[in-house]
């Protein structure tokens, strides 16, 4: 069962946070970090498969298997012997890869840095997209009126 | 029956060279991209990842590019592709009551609580040939309007969506939905089995084939087994899918899907020991895909009939073993187009037969004729 501490509170933060990153800028973000030359150990090498995502009838009731997503999944460690876990959106290893490794840093005492260059850049950027298009809902938001009609 | 033919070989590479070359049409024409496809045709792809049922834009994409527009045959490629997944497990049950909603309508409130969002639609258009857009140029750009309600720091959820339906429920006016902690049938592991239980129903009508679950549940509504439905609700957003990491012991989020839903709130039910309620049909599909869930919502409760103490009028929507084995377009396609493979071994046995009866038929008729 699912037992949320307050550590893996942040780690399941940031791990999500990761987890829908848009691979490119994730990538971009990387490159340029003081982390990029980093080398980690694979555990267990990017593997691309599926999730079945499931539904709840009426929104609030009982599961159903509602049709399958594509993931990527990466295990690898740290020179100082930190492991990190991912599990990303897609098909991109390169993400899992990257994803895992943040995720292992953030666990060491270069924590700020990561989240510095990395994480508070997709967060951030995250944020104000969703800003974005609820702006543009917002929009489109209609008062309907029904009309009288002519007769008493 | 097909009987395997050998030769052709030739022949069959030159088809497929011819293919491609179509496929890419006339060279003076840029080539469409992969994203080219999944930014301005994504209703398509929207389509291919619900009846493909996998949900990544680039491989439907790709499948529509691939098929060249034959949205039954890239649904054919996304569902082949989707046997050569390891499944890694599955998700917890999304929580569209947390949907970020980029449309919401209420066609039972017109003041809904949380609003009425429009969105991207095409309703109140007047479906007039828009020559501008065969004009090279830019739309102009969807106004914001300012500070949007309800948006919170990243990484927060958003806000909840009331429910029209919890509305409804807290009068008890609606019949109500519980959740369980039952492991929902999985229709692409076990063979589909008869009676089949509402989850799987579910499973299989949003990958069902969208042409075929409009028309029975447009049935419905001409009267072939009636009930009447308002939608209560449809929304369409963005929602996180949150799953269990083994490794770790606790679940994160591992994307964001986009999904339409459609709550319609139907005909009565009731007893003589419960006084009269509404009911429910549901339906939830990927992408924007509001043809395809509201008529799920109507098979839905079509297919509910027995549960809720209803009469079966006899009628196809009403009959699970007939939907369900008949909304599937990719068991249709391939049973369909597999007659225009060589028969000719069945064929050759049919002709004999033919020229059989009739000379039996003949000699039967001169004896006749002669007597």
């Amino acid at each position: 069962m699912t037992t949320v501490t307050i550590e893996n509170k942040a780690r399941k933060a940031w791990m999500s946070l990761l987890a829908k990153a848009p691979p490119t800028r994730l990538k971009e973000l990387w490159e340029v970090s003081r982390f990029s030359a980093l080398k980690a150990e694979l555990l267990r090498a990017p593997e691309v498969g599926a999730m079945m995502v499931q539904g709840r009838m009426g929104g609030t009731g009982a599961a159903f298997n509602l049709g399958e997503m594509t993931v990527t999944r990466c295990t690898l460690k740290l020179p100082c012997g930190t492991t990190g876990h991912s599990m990303v959106q897609g098909r991109d290893k390169q993400h899992a890869r990257i994803a895992a490794v943040t995720d292992a840093l953030m666990q060491t005492d270069q924590a700020a840095d990561v989240q510095d260059e990395i994480l508070g850049h997709l967060a951030a950027e995250a944020g104000a997209k969703a800003a974005m298009r609820a702006a543009k809902a917002a929009g489109t938001k209609v008062e309907f009126f029904t009309m009288v009609r002519g007769e008493d | 029956m097909y009987v395997a033919v050998k030769g052709g070989e030739r022949a069959i590479d030159a088809a497929h060279d011819w293919l491609a070359e179509e496929r890419r049409g006339s060279p003076e024409i840029a080539e469409l991209s992969i994203a080219q496809i999944r930014e301005q045709l994504a209703l398509a792809v929207n389509r291919v990842m619900a009846e493909g049922s996998l949900y990544d834009p680039d491989l439907a994409a790709l499948a529509i590019k691939q098929a060249r527009g034959d949205l039954i045959e890239a649904i054919f490629l996304i569902r082949a592709y989707r046997t050569t997944l390891p499944r890694f497990g599955s998700s917890l049950p999304v929580e569209t009551n947390h949907m970020a909603c980029t449309r919401r309508i209420s066609a039972t409130f017109k003041d809904a609580p949380g609003g009425q969002i429009l969105g991207p639609t095409f309703d109140y258009t007047h479906r007039l040939l828009d020559f501008a857009l065969m004009a090279e140029g830019l739309p102009a750009a969807a106004p914001g309007s300012g500070a949007p309600e309800g948006v919170t720091s990243p990484g927060a959820p958003p806000p909840e969506m009331p429910r029209i339906t919890d509305f409804l429920n807290r009068d008890g006016l609606i019949q109500e939905e519980h959740p369980d902690a039952e492991t929902p049938p999985d229709l692409t592991r076990e063979p589909l089995e008869f009676p089949a239980n509402r989850a799987l129903r579910l499973q299989a009508i949003t990958r069902g084939d969208e042409g075929f679950i409009l028309g029975m549940a447009y049935s419905t509504q001409r009267g072939y087994g009636r009930n009447h439905p308002f939608v209560g609700e449809l929304r369409f957003g963005t929602v996180s899918v949150e799953a269990e990491i083994p490794e770790l012991g606790f679940s994160i989020e591992i994307g964001d899907i986009e999904l339409t839903e459609c709550e319609t709130v139907n005909q009565f039910t009731g007893s003589k020991t419960e006084p009269p309620q509404f009911t429910r049909g549901y339906g939830l599909t990927f992408g924007h895909t509001e043809r395809k869930a509201i008529s799920m919502a109507l098979v839905d409760r079509a297919l509910r009939w027995e549960e809720l103490g209803e009469d079966n009028a006899g009628v196809p929507a009403q009959d699970e073993e007939f939907v369900l084995s008949h909304s599937d377009n990719i068991q249709g396609t391939g049973f369909l187009e597999h007659i225009k493979l060589p028969h000719y071994v069945d064929f050759q046995s049919e002709l004999e037969l033919i020229r059989k009866l009739r000379a039996e038929a003949q000699a039967a008729m001169h004896q006749e004729a002669a007597e």
